[in-house]
């Protein structure tokens, strides 16, 4: 799983509506691969991405390249669409686990895929 | 012949070898892409627009590979672990999960331009465990994937329903969720050819414009499609290799180059070409 999609989930164990994003990364292993860069595709991603919530999730990934605020010009600022292309894109979450900040629901990713399947009380 | 869905468990349906038979069988897959290709004309994206798009019940990839080939990023997700495995050996470009339709999705609001979903829908519609209640589990379904897409985003189903009833019941488990629209029905007079895509709106208004059911295809055609020349709509894609069946081999270099330099010439933005042009996404793992 890319960093962006996980920057796009959130807990969804029933009744957890607040405090539950963005899901903790832990015991994490990364990889990163290359891919094509899209300007237009970063661009219509800017709209949704939660900048704050992908910077402290980097930051506990010791992945250190954004800067801390958002560029005024990021939609047009290469070097900041080269970074965030980099960061969202080309690095891949293999292991691990994603843990809810709220409810503390523990979502295991193995081989890539985070489990999201939920108990029965949990729906 | 009786349907699937009421043999078994999806993830036991599409467990062990099962997975494997269906991807390798490449009638499934031209028939799965041809699919997936219609359905994707019908999420009714600017041209050239590459879009965050969720694939459900994605299965093995072949419906993402659609995706990806019209320029999209795509994540999916499937019941059947069996069938993501296959689409991790497959090296599907997609974010792949884990996940049940009916305990519905964990995305926040408006994280999507588009859903499309391939032969799935009527899965859903069947209660595989005591604890599953359809209609519950439909509400939830929609109810989260509607808050999943962004304002005026489609998603499109194609399904097998199996009855009025099936379809007055996910029509209307859909509409309580906040979406409009209705049924697509392909070639309504052929046997073999006739397709239900189901086309929900999440929110009418896109730039103001309302938006409207689209038409079948082959609609005013007697038997079978392509006797009287109905064709396929869609001016963005080529889909001789669909409709002969014949999967193409991988796209090179050369051939994304080719399609770069296409999009340039219609004067539509395009990546500078570079040494990761079509480099190979995902190392084997
Ligand atoms: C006919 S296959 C289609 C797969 C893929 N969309 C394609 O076009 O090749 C149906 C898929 O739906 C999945 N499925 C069935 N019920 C599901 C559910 N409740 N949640 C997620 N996936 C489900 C199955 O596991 C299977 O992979
Ligand atoms: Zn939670």
């Amino acid at each position: 799983m890319r960093l962006i999609t996980h920057n796009m989930l959130q807990c969804h164990v029933k009744g957890c509506n607040a405090n539950n994003f963005p899901l903790e990364l832990q015991e994490v292993v990364l990889e990163q691969e290359e891919a094509e860069m899209n300007e237009d595709f970063l661009r219509n991603m800017l709209t949704k991405i939660e900048y704050d919530a992908l910077v402290a999730t980097c930051l506990k990934l010791d992945i250190n390249d954004l800067p801390a605020t958002i560029p005024a010009d990021a939609a047009y600022n290469d070097e900041f669409l080269q970074i965030l292309h980099r960061v969202i894109l080309e690095t891949h979450i293999k292991s691990g686990k994603m843990v809810c900040p709220n409810c503390q629901h523990n979502y295991i990713i193995r081989d890539g895929i985070p489990n999201m399947l939920l108990a029965e009380h949990e729906v | 012949m009786s349907r699937p869905e009421h043999q078994a468990p999806p993830e036991i349906v599409y467990g062990g070898d099962e997975a494997a038979k269906y991807t390798g069988n490449s009638r499934i897959a031209a028939i799965q892409a041809e699919m997936a290709g219609r359905a994707v004309e019908l999420l009714n994206l600017p041209e050239g627009y590459p879009g965050f798009i969720l694939d459900v019940g994605c299965g093995s990839g072949l419906s993402g590979e659609v995706l990806e080939e019209e320029g999209h990023v795509w994540v999916g997700f499937d019941i059947a672990p069996a069938m993501l495995e296959v689409a991790l050996e497959q090296e599907a470009s997609g974010d792949l999960f884990l996940q049940d339709a009916g305990q519905g999705m964990a995305f926040r609001p408006g994280t999507f331009d588009g859903c499309i979903s391939i032969s799935v829908l009527q899965w859903l519609c069947n209660a595989d465990k005591t604890s599953h209640h359809p209609k519950a589990r439909l509400m939830r379904f929609f109810s989260t994937l509607y808050s999943s897409l962004r304002r005026g985003a489609r998603a499109i189903f194609q399904f097998y329903p199996e009855n009025d009833d099936q379809v007055q019941l996910i029509m209307g488990c859909a509409v309580r969720c906040g979406f409009e629209g209705g049924l697509v029905v392909d070639y309504p007079n052929s046997k073999k050819a006739k397709k239900f895509y189901l086309c929900l709106f999440a929110g009418q208004e896109v730039n103001g414009v309302k938006q409207q059911l689209p038409a079948g295809l082959g609609e005013d055609e007697e038997g079978e499609p392509g006797e009287n020349g109905v064709q396929y709509t869609s001016k963005k894609r080529n889909d001789s290799r669909i409709r002969s069946g014949k999967r193409k081999p991988g796209k090179d270099k050369n051939w994304v180059l080719k399609k770069k330099e296409q999009l340039r010439a219609k004067g539509d933005k395009t990546a500078n070409d570079s040494k990761f042009t079509a480099r190979k996404r995902r190392p084997k793992f």
